[in-house]
């Protein structure tokens, strides 16, 4: 009976963080309101803007000044790599100007990347040419 | 330990809520340093330095977002879209903005750090602001996210009075947007938590 309780519990285990995994772009559009005092997908803002955000390394918007450290990180935004540096930026990335406690909870945090992840790839919200 | 520091019209009452209760707490040496006027020796060799130029980097973050809103403001209340009195309240909140500005660069100052500059140049979606309301709209995102950008600056200032400063601009924030939901017609309290 142990073994395939212990398959339960894995199964079920498995299938939360799945659902945690699987955003809501919808909900995340919302959570993304958040994100408005300095960000915007089209235009730089006293954050960079996120038309273009998926495959780009960090701190690589041309007319955007970054941190030292954002430029040192080594990153190339991803589900994986977002999903760690909106968590807690300043501890993913110590030094990165983006002065923020972090959104917290893994399913807000997977909801607001599938919007990224959709609205970036929206040619009506990212023009040609948004996206460099 | 330090303090915002607000303009003139802000300063009487914060400063005496912080003489009242001066007694009360055992105040660093870099707060006494600070009150004492030598901001930059506070933090030379002091364990508090690292802590302060946290608070500096999360108060520039803060800076540079009301710059912004200023600048966004003053797209507003020269587009020729605001009727009064509407155009009343962007421009008194635009002064809002500005003395958050003020207080936030003189605190930066006093903690050894340099205020980020406002840009010579903002882009706004323009194009997009054809109304009155597309303007409120607009305003209504940028207060939203200014609740959100302080929620989420509030918890990691080292300096817990900073921290209650910086949850009294939010307050303001929040009143701004409440106030421009209300002139667009919605609820101007969506939810009783703000995120």
């Amino acid at each position: 009976m142990k073994l395939p309780f212990a398959l339960f519990v894995g199964l079920t285990l498995g299938a939360s963080l799945c659902q945690a995994a699987d955003g809501d772009a919808g909900k995340g559009a919302q959570i993304y309101q958040r994100c408005l005092a300095c960000h915007s997908l089209e235009h730089n803002r006293s954050g960079p803007r996120h038309c273009g955000l998926f495959g780009r390394p960090a701190a690589a918007v041309p007319d955007f000044t970054y941190s030292q450290a954002l430029k040192s990180a080594g990153l190339t935004w991803d589900a994986a790599t977002l999903d760690r540096f909106l968590e807690n930026p300043l501890k993913a990335v110590p030094g990165t100007r983006m002065a923020y406690a972090g959104v917290k909870n893994a399913q807000e945090r997977a909801d607001l990347i599938a919007y990224l992840k959709q609205a970036t790839h929206d040619p009506a919200k990212c023009p040609q040419g948004s996206s460099h | 330990m330090s303090s915002i520091t607000p303009q003139a019209s802000m300063t009487t009452p914060a400063r005496r809520s912080f003489l009242s209760g001066f007694g009360k707490f055992t105040l660093s040496a870099t707060a006494i340093a600070l009150l004492a006027g030598r901001d930059r020796l506070a933090l030379i060799g002091s364990a508090e330095a690292k802590a302060a130029g946290n608070d500096v980097t999360i108060l520039n973050a803060a800076l540079a977002a009301e710059q912004e809103a200023i600048a966004a403001y003053q797209v507003g209340a020269s587009s020729g879209l605001l009727q009064k009195p509407v155009l009343d309240l962007a421009v008194q909140f635009q002064g809002h903005h500005k003395e958050h500005a003020t207080a936030l660069a003189t605190t930066v100052k006093k903690l050894g750090g340099t205020p980020v500059a406002a840009k010579a140049k903002y882009t706004f979606p323009v194009e997009k602001l054809k109304t009155q309301a597309d303007v409120l709209g607009f305003a209504a995102e940028l207060e939203r996210g200014a609740v959100s950008a302080y929620l989420g600056a509030i918890p990691i200032l080292d300096d817990r009075e900073l921290a209650k400063v910086a949850a009294s601009i939010l307050g303001d924030e929040a009143m701004h947007w409440a106030v421009l939901r209300q002139a667009l017609g919605q609820p101007p309290v969506p939810s009783a938590f703000v995120s």
